[in-house]
């Protein structure tokens, strides 16, 4: 990096070529006062309080002067002092002055900047002015807005445009009357606004500012429970209780920004629900054990399990360790390799397919490259909703430049953004997909050296291309040719591009060939292994990526080394000393099925929910009612917890070590912020004492760090990863060895295929399972609030419920039209598996004749309605696609 | 969208430096800026809505509510001013229950402020649609909203 040599206030000074006078000024530890700057934004110069001397003559705003070698500066002249004067006291005139009790108090850059230049008392009495005390704004449940504190520095409205791209707010009226508004000045909770708090986080007064007051007395660095963004997060803590959090600007997956759930959603670690003691069902009624009580009859039953008759279901919530164990302990204790995970109901496709096409089934780049794409292109992912750190990232590589092409049924968020939009009728991604390819291959913008030398199988792939020309795209899709076209031609022009999609793609009984034409779409265009491009699934749960990784799927063991590969196995029983089976086990959706026949009959499950997340939920409703044993780990006594025999209270994230995997393969280290609450204990603890009260060997860790010494050295993805160097950083597998710094990006050289090659596959358009008729004339597609996650067990506990608090099916005006059904009544909601009621939402979000609903509302169960037809390849039921009526209840 | 708000669509390009034009129009044809029109402006321009708020309320020309069947302007010229309009329009609205640039919620009366309107010798004076009301004090005002 270029530097250049500047002088400030006497001072010689090296800095960075590209940094302006205040950011040296600040970076060497001279304070020069500024309001309106935030490092994270681009300097205005409106507060002019950052006023500076050059060079003896002239003055002007350090905060967006560029420094240049030679330059003398100086932060003080008696003028420089008058101005900041006259500045400051304008502002204060009309400021309130109760300091002590505003809670922007320990970090307002007012009263520094007062202090710094010294206000005299007198002449500020005599400048006060009687002014109007404007409403505060508490309408949002987590912080409130005081205009009368504003200093109008309008940091809050660049964050709200230019970090979360909402623009929430704006300056509005002029003069005396001046202030920060938003559209018609309506109350925050009726505004935009998703809540996010960044702008809370950097309003440099009290004026935006948090409701919860209390200082943290300590600090802990963790990561966010939630999604597979990952970000970092400080959790405050206060004596045993997690009362804050906040993002860590060291962190490089969200350099210090959050959703709403990351900032605020913490109130389930300390809820008064939490489960804080072992049950045993007796006579139909939950009672009270002790550890010795559950662990022994859990052990005792567990003893006497045929390994067929033993199900495990993992959590992508929980750590890599426990996760590890989970499977160790259903492979090695009980013989069997049945241990799966809700990554069966998200991201099977993507395993699959990639593996297929790419030899590897995740993120192949990594989320800080989304800014430098020249090219995104977004299908089936409500990014904003569903990873709300990632869509930051596509807004800001929108506002860099890059072109956006959203593929969605819906008018989601990003199509605001976007310059190309294709509504898609649900299912037809594949149509879609390759028709566009076509259009690509006919008008010659495929990347023939990429292909030649990267890629193999392209004949067959080439002759499958030929079914899908325009006039049947547009007929199955309902897009229009012209459009496909265009968007065909920006992908396979604007490069980088890269390619970002979820469970729009995933979640279909052809799921596993979406994913596949995501990935012929990069081949062919070149756009692989190549800084910003990629094929990107963004992974839903926390740890969903470090679960798969982990094993906790019935095929392979840690690192996808595959249970009926003859070497693996040995390599498995030697090192767990035990006989172990090398017949894969049976899947998520597989194992409900097989409870109906009565082939399973115990199953142990680990932080997860089938009762609301599984498709088809009648079935499973009555599957857990026919087990003999059933056993239930969690945080909360969820609605599957309900059908169990014995309930172990876990600690949840706040209360444990470990380690989770985000979306883009990082591994990064979760700590411990407080002791568990009650008697609960950390999931892999939980699941050693089974083991050892079962007389097994291999389970006496101390701590997880122990864990992860074992996961290395038999995952060849993880071999690198100790405790000690996750310290101060997280590290992106394939990380095989401790000189390894990790794998940012895959397949830059060769793909992770047996042949080192890209694979093409030739694909055929398979409509969705269950279409709309006469009964049934409307498609139901699945979806996710921002506010919520999953089955929302650890969100309905506080604040986000009241940001969004009941089920709601989404209709087009067309559709309610026809059916003579009003916004805001009760609907319900009919297939042929079910029925559901919720309130009807009238929007032009969702596009004629289809609706959408989220599943994280136990009282509104859609997964009773949803259809559990799956993949063939990937075993995932579509719950993107099923056909339903809607009624007056 | 309604076909107003085409026809005032179809004469611009939908570009962020058509803003303060396109409200212009709008304006035009409703009389004021309804929260929908503004909301259409907004995805037509590609400018986010709380920047058209921003906007349209940094100019004095733009309205928010439709005009009421009654139209009041206070005057705000100088004579006025010396004679006590501040006082007067501060009795108005607190009768109405409305401020400057706002109309009653039951639509009977908008209230305006405006310059001069040529009767200095009667100051302080109110226009209520066609008819000027002169030497009013707050006393007077009550008066002329007695009917209802
Ligand atoms: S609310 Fe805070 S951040 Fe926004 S303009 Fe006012 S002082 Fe600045
Ligand atoms: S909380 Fe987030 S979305 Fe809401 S106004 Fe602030 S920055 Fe914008
Ligand atoms: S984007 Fe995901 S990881 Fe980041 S704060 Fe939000 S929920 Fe947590
Ligand atoms: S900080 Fe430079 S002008 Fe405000
Ligand atoms: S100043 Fe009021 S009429 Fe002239």
């Amino acid at each position: 990096m270029d530097t250049v040599n500047i002088v400030i206030d006497g001072v010689d000074i090296e800095t960075g070529a590209d940094k302006t006078i205040l950011e040296a000024a600040l970076d060497h530890g001279i304070y020069i006062p500024h309001l309106c700057y935030h490092k994270d934004l681009d300097p205005v110069g409106i507060c002019r309080l950052c006023m500076v001397e050059i060079d003896g003559r002239r003055l002007d705003v350090s905060c967006k002067t560029p420094v240049r070698e030679g330059m003398r500066v100086r932060t003080e002249t008696e003028e420089i002092t008058k101005i900041r004067r006259v500045a400051v006291e304008l502002l204060l005139a009309n400021h309130p002055t109760d300091c002590l009790s505003c809670s922007g108090n320990t970090k307002c850059e007012l009263q520094r900047i007062a202090s710094y230049i010294g206000i005299d008392d007198r002449r500020m009495k005599s400048l006060r002015r009687k002014t109007v005390t404007l409403p505060i704004d508490t309408s949002n449940p987590y912080f409130d807005y005081d205009p009368n504190r504003c200093v109008l520095c309008g940091i809050c409205v660049r964050t709200c445009a230019d970090v979360v791209g909402v623009s929430n707010f704006d300056f509005a009226y002029r003069g005396y009357d001046s202030l920060i508004s938003t559209f018609m000045g309506k109350p925050m909770i009726e505004s935009r606004c998703v809540s996010c708090g960044e702008c809370v986080a950097r309003c440099p007064v009290g004026a935006l500012r948090p409701k919860a007051v209390p200082q943290p007395a300590r600090e802990v660095r963790t990561v966010c429970p939630y999604c597979g963004v990952g970000c970092g997060i400080w959790l405050g803590v206060r004596g045993e209780t997690v009362i804050a959090s906040r993002g860590d600007p060291d962190n490089v997956v969200n350099k210090g920004r959050l959703c709403v759930k990351g900032r605020f959603g913490h109130e389930f670690i300390n809820h008064p629900d939490r489960l804080t003691a072992p049950l045993i069902k007796k006579n139909g009624n939950f009672e009270k054990a002790s550890w010795d009580e559950a662990l022994d009859l859990v052990a005792a039953r567990f003893a006497k399990c045929k390994p067929d008759e033993f199900a495990a279901l993992s959590s992508a919530k929980c750590t890599n360790e426990d996760n590890y164990i989970v499977q160790k302990f259903t492979r090695a204790v009980m013989g069997t390799n049945t241990v799966d995970h809700c990554a069966r109901l998200c991201h099977a496709p993507s395993v699959a397919g990639l593996a297929q096409s790419f030899g590897s089934g995740a993120m192949t780049n990594s989320i800080g490259e989304i800014r430098n794409a020249d090219c995104i292109f977004a299908i089936g992912t409500n990014t904003t909703s569903a990873h709300p750190v990632i869509a930051y990232e596509v807004k800001e590589a929108v506002r860099r430049g890059a072109v956006l092409i959203v593929a969605n049924p819906r008018r989601i968020d990003l199509c605001e953004y976007a310059q190309i939009v294709l509504h898609h009728v649900p299912g037809t991604d594949v149509a879609l997909l390759m028709a566009m390819m076509k259009v690509i291959v006919d008008e010659d913008l495929q990347d023939d050296r990429f292909i030649e030398k990267r890629c193999e199988n392209f004949e067959a792939f080439f002759e499958s291309l030929e079914r899908f020309d325009l006039e049947f795209a547009q007929k199955t899709t309902g897009v229009p040719k012209e459009l496909i076209c265009e968007a065909a031609r920006s992908y396979a022009t604007r490069k980088p591009g890269m390619l970002l999609y979820a469970m729009g793609i995933t979640q279909h009984t052809h799921g596993t060939d979406n994913v596949l034409a995501t990935s012929n779409i990069a081949l062919l265009t070149g756009n692989v292994g190549l800084p910003s491009t990629g094929v990107n699934p963004l992974r839903g749960q926390n740890n969903v990526q470090g679960a798969c990784d982990l094993g906790a799927l019935p095929n392979v063991y840690p690192g996808y080394q595959k249970v009926d590969r003859p070497q693996i196995h040995t390599k498995f029983e030697e090192a767990w000393g035990t006989k172990l089976s090398d017949k894969p086990g049976i899947t998520h959706t597989e194992i409900f099925d097989a409870i109906h026949d009565k082939t399973v009959k115990v199953l142990y499950e680990v932080g997860e929910n089938p009762a609301l997340s599984e498709a088809n939920a009648n079935h499973v409703y009555a599957a857990l009612e026919k087990l003999d044993f059933f056993v239930v780990q969690d945080i909360f006594l969820t609605e599957t917890a309900r059908y169990a025999d014995v309930v172990l209270p876990a600690a949840s994230f706040a209360e444990k070590d470990g380690t989770f995997t985000n979306t883009e393969r990082r591994v990064q280290r979760v700590r411990k912020a407080i002791n568990p609450v009650g008697d609960s204990k950390p999931d892999w603890l939980i699941t050693c004492l089974i083991a050892k009260r079962m007389k097994k060997h291999g389970f006496d860790f101390d701590n997880p760090s122990q864990i992860m010494e074992e996961i290395a050295s038999l995952t060849p993805s993880y071999g690198g990863i100790t405790y000690k160097r996750l310290d101060d950083r997280g590290l992106q597998w394939p990380c095989p060895n401790t000189d390894s710094e990790g794998t940012p990006m895959l397949h830059s050289e060769f793909f992770a295929t047996v042949t080192g090659k890209g694979k093409f596959m030739p694909l055929q358009y398979k409509p969705s399972y269950e279409l709309p008729d006469e009964e049934y004339p409307l498609i139901l597609t699945t979806e996710r609030s921002l506010y919520h996650f999953h089955t929302a067990t650890m969100t309905r506990k506080g604040g986000l419920e009241v940001l969004r608090k009941c089920e709601l099916v989404e209709m087009n005006p067309k559709d309610a039209g026809t059916l003579g059904l009003k916004n805001g009544e009760t609907v319900r909601v009919v297939s042929r598996r079910g029925e559901v009621n919720a309130t009807l939402l009238v929007t032009d979000i969702s596009p004629v004749g289809v609706v959408s609903m989220t599943f994280h509302f136990a009282e509104s169960p859609t997964n009773v309605l949803t259809s559990d037809a799956i993949d063939p390849v990937a075993k995932i039921p579509e719950t993107k696609v099923c056909a339903v009526r809607v009624e007056r209840p | 969208m309604d076909s107003t708000l085409k026809n005032v669509f179809d004469s611009f390009q939908g570009k962020k430096e058509e803003l303060i034009p396109i409200l212009q129009k709008v304006q035009e044809r409703y009389g004021y800026l309804p929260e929908d029109a503004m909301l259409e402006v907004s995805r037509f321009a590609r400018v986010p809505e709380s920047t058209v708020y921003g906007v349209a309320t940094f100019y004095a020309q733009f309205r928010f509510t439709p005009i009421g069947e009654n139209r009041i302007m206070v005057c705000r010229g100088t004579a006025c001013h010396v004679k006590g309009s501040v006082g007067i329009l501060e009795e108005i609205e607190r009768k109405l229950g409305i401020k400057e640039g706002e109309t009653t919620p039951d639509g009977r009366y908008s209230l305006e402020t405006v310059a001069c309107i040529g009767c200095c010798s009667l100051a302080p004076c109110v226009m209520i649609n066609k008819k000027v009301h002169a030497n009013l004090t707050p006393q007077k005002v009550a008066k002329l909203f007695k009917k209802d």
